[in-house]
């Protein structure tokens, strides 16, 4: 019986030990890119190929999410603000959650399972049939190669998605509360104006995607460096990646949101 | 895939983001209505601002005209000092009379200028002179109850005498 106390008690020490390992060598591989990403933002085209992955091939499901998104916040702020005679307020309310909330935290959600996956499990499956080692062979450094661009491409697109998310959001809403329902236009628009303030709302939402765009695509590159050069060690390391970024993007979105939004008085 | 036509794609991705942030700023937001630059700066003393925020609207006639941008409470004179940016497009008297309104019944509240009869107009630093505290709900339930107690002492009196 103590035996078996002492080894649960080394099994939790090993994991404390092996997540700390694990961080410090994902910070030392963070800098390591930033480091070595200039030669990747001189050869451009690296980045523009992988912007094409992350950014263009997401965009259908950014767009479509985007849409349903702010239809069902226009039907439920319509239903919920009728009640209180206030239902031009709808386009204030669509505006302001897409642009503070949804559209950042969902489309970095979306965006960690649509392109993080896929950064993860292409970098992993290079490393697996070891053309990652074959780089290094030729004295290109993988790092600067194959990582760097990934990086750089998923930090430019993700704001950029985020914004398409809310900007078609923001639509969906107007569709739904004025062409559906008939809320007037001009109050619903006219309203959102006077409440959304462009440094308050709009720049704070740019700042939490651009945290969010580094994040996923940080955890994604090195999820699929560090993936362990095998089939099984590949689909971990990509479940490692969604689970982890969607856990950043939520707490980084807590931590951001109490910095940004304590009250306007 | 070729080149030139990925090239395409990405631009063309390029563009529909920074489009979607103008849309964002300008019809979304409120760059295209009102922008700080072009504005004036105004100081109003206020007795009690009751809930007014940092933010709220200036509105004359109902038309949004600027917004508070800095609520401070003086030591000297122990009120409250607003000052606001009025978007200089719009001129106002020396006179002007400005009060902390509430739109509707528990809606927010914001300043409303009522232009006097001046010939001079307000320039950037200038002070309002004239101003109306905001309603704050006890202080008028509590006068009301006051005014009906005085009331029904004095009627009281009447029938003795």
């Amino acid at each position: 019986m103590p035996r078996r106390i002492v080894a649960g008690i080394q099994s939790v020490g090993h994991r404390v030990i092996d997540s700390i390992w694990r961080l410090g060598y994902a910070s030392r591989f963070f800098l390591l890119t930033l480091i070595k990403s200039g030669t990747s933002l001189h050869r451009f085209t690296l980045v523009i190929r992988e912007l094409y992955f992350t950014g263009v091939q997401s965009l259908i499901i950014i767009l479509v999410s985007g849409l349903f998104v702010g239809m069902v916040l226009g039907l439920q702020g319509f239903e919920t603000l009728q009640r209180y005679g206030a239902e031009s307020a709808v386009g204030t309310m669509v505006a302001l959650s897409l642009l503070r909330e949804l559209g950042p935290v969902v489309s970095a959600l979306l965006f960690a399972s649509r392109a993080g996956s896929a950064i993860t499990a292409e970098i992993g499956l290079m490393k697996a049939t070891e053309q990652l080692a074959a780089m290094e062979m030729m004295a290109v450094d993988p790092i600067a190669r194959v990582v760097a661009p990934r990086f750089w491409a998923g930090v430019i697109s993700m704001p950029l998605l985020a914004a398409l998310f809310s900007a078609i959001g923001v639509y969906g809403g107007y569709l739904v509360a004025v062409i559906l329902i008939g809320v007037d236009e001009g109050s619903f628009w006219s309203q959102m104006q006077g409440a959304v303030d462009f440094r308050y709302d709009v720049v704070n939402g740019i700042i939490k995607t651009c945290v969010f765009g580094i994040a996923v695509t940080a955890i994604a590159v090195f999820e699929g460096y560090d993936a362990a050069p095998t089939a099984e060690g590949v689909s971990g390391a990509t479940t490692r990646t969604v689970v982890t970024s969607s856990l950043a993007i939520l707490g980084l979105d807590f931590i951001l949101t109490s910095f940004m939004f304590r009250g306007m008085g | 895939m070729q080149r030139a036509t990925m090239d395409l794609w990405v631009g063309l991705f390029v563009m529909a983001g920074i489009g979607a942030l103008l849309v964002l700023a300008l019809k979304v937001g409120n760059l295209g209505t009102y922008s700080a630059n072009d504005s004036y700066e105004v100081t109003g003393n206020f007795e009690n601002i009751g809930g007014l925020k940092v933010r709220a609207p200036v509105k004359s006639a109902g038309v949004v005209v600027g917004r508070v941008t800095d609520i401070q409470f003086s030591t000297e004179t122990y009120d409250a000092l607003v000052i606001m940016n009025i978007d200089s497009r719009y001129k106002f008297p020396k006179d002007t009379f400005a009060s902390i309104l509430t739109s509707g019944l528990i809606g927010e509240q914001y300043i409303g200028l009522a232009a006097g009869g001046d010939e001079a107009t307000l320039k950037d630093g200038d002070t309002i002179m004239k101003t109306n505290s905001a309603l704050v709900l006890e202080e008028m339930i509590g006068k009301f109850l006051f005014n009906k107690a005085s009331e029904g002492s004095s009627s009281e009196n009447s029938d003795k005498n």
